[in-house]
């Protein structure tokens, strides 16, 4: 086993590896197509051993299990992102090519191995495509087991795997991994593989223009690229294989969202761009020149797709197939909108009830208050996400499963591309009506990290459930008119959003340069239809949503312990203040005591750093024609949006329990005065719609966004871009109206 | 590309790397090609290559010149 040396200083100490690989154990990596069964194998594979991680700087997800090898040894086993070739360009691609070829990573010093074998997944109804991979693995070097998967559903057009194994120059394993069958003897092959020396050769010859580009490029290889240090062994045929990577994938340009990805060593880039790029062709139509001499004897009987090619008709029928996407969209959109809503009512209440009993033990004080409201309350905002990620994650993974999220992308993609978004963000920005939290999770059915990110800095502008108790108070306590008028208000909100969404999906894939669309083909696989495996889906399930819990959790509870300090201290009351815990005391009545209770908290809140970042925003959101009064509820926003609701109802003293729909605080709002004029007019509600409804009022959505691109860049861009949106926006609808005569 | 017929894949065009994916992917000169259906909206096309299915778009398809079988 050789260690990946960090790129400064040449240590190739085992002990500098990643703390996820043992060291001395056999590396092993699991590559294949997409969609080709390999993740349950993986799963049958290592059992309840596997863990979910992520690669460090990118969103791909790391799986690693463990692999007990006949005789009891152990090997490590890494679940590589699906790839038809590991010629890269993008970063998902490049971790394949990573692992398979154990190059050094300056941004995670010998956390890449070359590994010791690869088992390659080959499906049986697709054998040429998937032995295009296995062809580029062997000429890197790797030592190769093939597991032969789907076998069951090939049925008789699934190649024998003894001829198949002799063609291939490798073991071949027919595996079921449902039912087991082939686990063994897959162990036992890559047993053999991993003592034996053995490894294939080259199937196509490069031409002497090619093998002096080859050789030149060699040349320049730094030691930790040149396959002795890689793999321990001298390996000319893999040193060719890397250069000729170089030659396909480094292109003299630089910038652009994928390249930063890729840390090359200049001497290695000048001599790629030294000379002019050499066509792909020979390699490529080498190998398949090869594939397509040697797979189709061994393929008696076509693949039998009748089942889908019957199914497809009706879910991509043009009148029927939009029905069925309809139907489904809608039952997911309840999912998350109604399903989730008692549970997450449940973990709400549950926490109330947990905070009640503690104040009720602990007595009151600050210490309690501290528990109760900021650690109680910020575990369980973050644990009221949890219904709503779980649910979409179980429908995600049932719809990925059986292949038909594809069809959604295939069905959606002449909407989403003429916003130059990917088809598969549409079921990512349907959920964002839901929350933008499961929302963003979502945007990981998305190959392309630009694609994704795209995706994330537009969803928050869907009208999420916590917007509807700020819509709802505003619509009912300063929008006069009958009912239907208010109705329609609402539904324009709606509107609103997703044509914000879609024309700022627009904008910055024009505008954002990491954003702009780069000419890489749409093509999707569209697989054949499969029973989903509930197993496997409720084990991603849990590994995302616990993922969520750890990673982007973390944040929001520090976040929400935070914005409750802001909002609590100082404890003191000004100067001049009545003695309120004297009132307290001596209220007559139940009714009054409340009151002085309520007043108590509206000064102690006014005169709290939130109060006074409050007051202190008033200057800049005056021309929203918004008060000191709302910028304390929009500080207390931050937290969710639906808090500013509450936070709202504790300066206007009217009790911190009041909700959307409470009539005293909407009375409070219609008789607020300024200047003896009313504060609130219907012009300044619809200017406080329009800032809800643009502004990233959530820090959750930005905990996520983080955690999802690993980069503070992406949420510090998504809360700057649409804090001026919502203020310009906002400006405009009330000076406008204000010119027009209106409030 | 017409609609339901088999035709043969003559050569791919377009930028290096979108026709390097094509090829890659198994859309190599002499391959048989068949669209199977357009999607709804006009956009995208569902075509066989190889046994298996793709979505794509009608851009990118004209990048890929054919012959009738």
């Amino acid at each position: 086993m050789t260690a990946a040396a960090c790129h400064d200083t040449g240590d190739t100490a085992p002990s500098a590896s990643s703390s996820a690989a043992v060291p001395g154990r056999p590396q092993l990596v699991l590559a294949g197509n997409p969609n080709v069964g390999k993740t349950t194998l993986f799963n049958a594979l290592t059992g309840s051993s596997a863990k979910v991680s992520n690669y460090p700087g990118i969103t791909v997800e790391s799986v690693r299990g463990e692999l007990t090898l006949p005789g009891g040894r152990v090997a490590d086993l890494r679940d590589l992102p699906g790839t038809y070739s590991t010629n890269a360009r993008s970063a998902e691609e490049q971790i394949a090519l990573d692992a398979l070829i154990g190059l050094p990573d300056p941004k995670n010093p010998g956390g890449i191995h070359a590994p010791d074998a690869a088992i390659v997944c080959l499906d049986a109804n697709q054998v040429a495509r998937a032995a295009y991979l296995l062809l580029q693995c062997q000429e890197l070097g790797v030592r190769c087991v093939v597991a032969l998967t789907m076998v069951d559903e090939a049925g008789p057009a699934a190649p024998d795997p003894r001829k198949l194994a002799e063609v291939l120059g490798c073991e071949v394993v027919a595996v079921t991994a449902r039912t087991r069958r082939g686990l063994d003897e897959l162990c036992a092959a890559v047993d053999r593989v991993l003592r034996s020396e053995r490894r294939a050769t080259w199937r196509w010859q490069p031409d002497a223009t090619l093998r002096a580009r080859l050789d030149a490029v060699r040349a320049a290889f730094p030691d930790d690229w040149r396959a002795a240090r890689r793999y321990g062994a001298e390996l000319p045929a893999s040193d060719d294989a890397v250069a000729l990577w170089g030659l396909t994938c480094l292109e003299p340009v630089t910038g652009g969202p994928d390249d930063d990805e890729l840390d090359v060593p200049a001497a290695v880039r000048a001599a790629v761009v030294a000379g002019p790029p050499p066509r792909d062709d020979e390699a490529v139509l080498g190998r398949w020149r090869w594939l397509d001499r040697e797979i189709p004897p061994l393929i008696t009987q076509p693949p039998d797709h009748s089942r889908t090619e019957r199914i497809d008709r009706i879910l991509l029928h043009r009148a029927a197939g939009f029905g069925v996407f309809m139907a489904v969209m809608t039952v997911l959109f309840m999912a998350l909108f109604w399903w989730a809503a008692p549970v997450m009512d449940a973990i709400d209440q549950g926490f109330k009830w947990g905070g009640d009993q503690l104040r009720q033990l602990l007595g009151d004080g600050v210490f309690t208050d501290f528990l109760v409201q900021g650690v109680i309350g910020g575990v369980g905002a973050v644990m009221v996400f949890l219904p709503q990620i779980l649910l979409l994650f179980l429908v995600l993974g049932f719809l990925e499963d059986c292949g038909y999220l594809a069809r959604v992308a295939y069905l959606m993609d002449r909407i989403m591309r003429s916003m130059n978004l990917h088809g598969r963000a549409f079921v990512p920005m349907l959920s964002g009506f839901a929350c933008a939290v499961p929302a963003i999770l979502a945007t990981r059915t998305m190959e392309r990290r630009r694609d994704r990110i795209l995706t994330m800095m537009v969803v928050p502008l869907m009208t999420c459930s916590a917007r509807l108790p700020v819509y709802t108070l505003v619509i009912g306590a300063l929008i006069p008119g009958p009912r239907w008028v208010q109705a329609l208000l609402m539904v324009g909100m709606y509107l609103f959003s997703v044509l914000t969404a879609l024309i700022a999906a627009w904008v910055m894939s024009r505008t954002v340069k990491p954003l702009k669309a780069k000419r890489l083909p749409f093509v999707i696989e569209l697989p054949p239809y499969r029973f989903p495996r509930l197993g496997g889906v409720l084990r991603m399930m849990w590994g995302k949503s616990s993922m969520f819990l750890r990673e982007a959790g973390t944040v929001i509870l520090a976040c929400a312990i935070a914005l409750w300090a802001l909002l609590y201290f100082p404890r003191h009351l000004p100067d001049g203040a009545p003695d309120y815990d004297a009132l307290i005391a001596r209220a007559p009545t139940e009714d009054a005591r409340t009151s002085a209770v309520a007043e108590k908290q509206a000064i102690q809140l006014e005169h709290s750093y939130g109060g006074q970042l409050g007051h202190a925003l008033e200057p800049a959101i005056q021309p929203l024609g918004f008060d000191w009064k709302i910028g304390v509820g929009l500080v207390g926003a931050f937290a969710a949006r639906e808090v500013f609701v509450s936070t709202l109802g504790i300066v206007y003293a009217v009790g911190g329990d009041a909700d959307a729909g409470s009539e005293p605080l909407r009375q409070a709002l219609r008789d607020a005065k300024r200047d003896g004029k009313q504060a609130y007019t219907p012009l300044v509600g619809l200017s406080l719609m329009i800032f809800f409804a643009l502004a990233c009022q959530c820090m959750s959505t930005l905990a996520v966004v983080r955690r999802e691109t690993r980069s503070l860049r992406w949420p510090v861009f998504l809360f700057s871009y649409m804090t001026v949106l919502a203020w310009i926006v906002s400006f405009c609808v009330y000076q406008g109206g204000r010119l027009l005569g209106f409030g | 590309m017409p609609l339901g017929k088999p035709v043969t894949v003559q050569a791919v065009d377009g930028a290096r790397a979108f026709r390097r994916r094509l090829l890659e992917m198994g859309l190599v000169p002499g391959t048989p090609v068949r669209v199977v259906t357009v999607a709804p909206l006009g956009d995208p096309l569902r075509i066989e290559v190889r046994g298996g299915q793709w979505s794509i778009r009608r851009a990118e398809a004209a990048q890929i010149q054919v012959a009738p079988r």
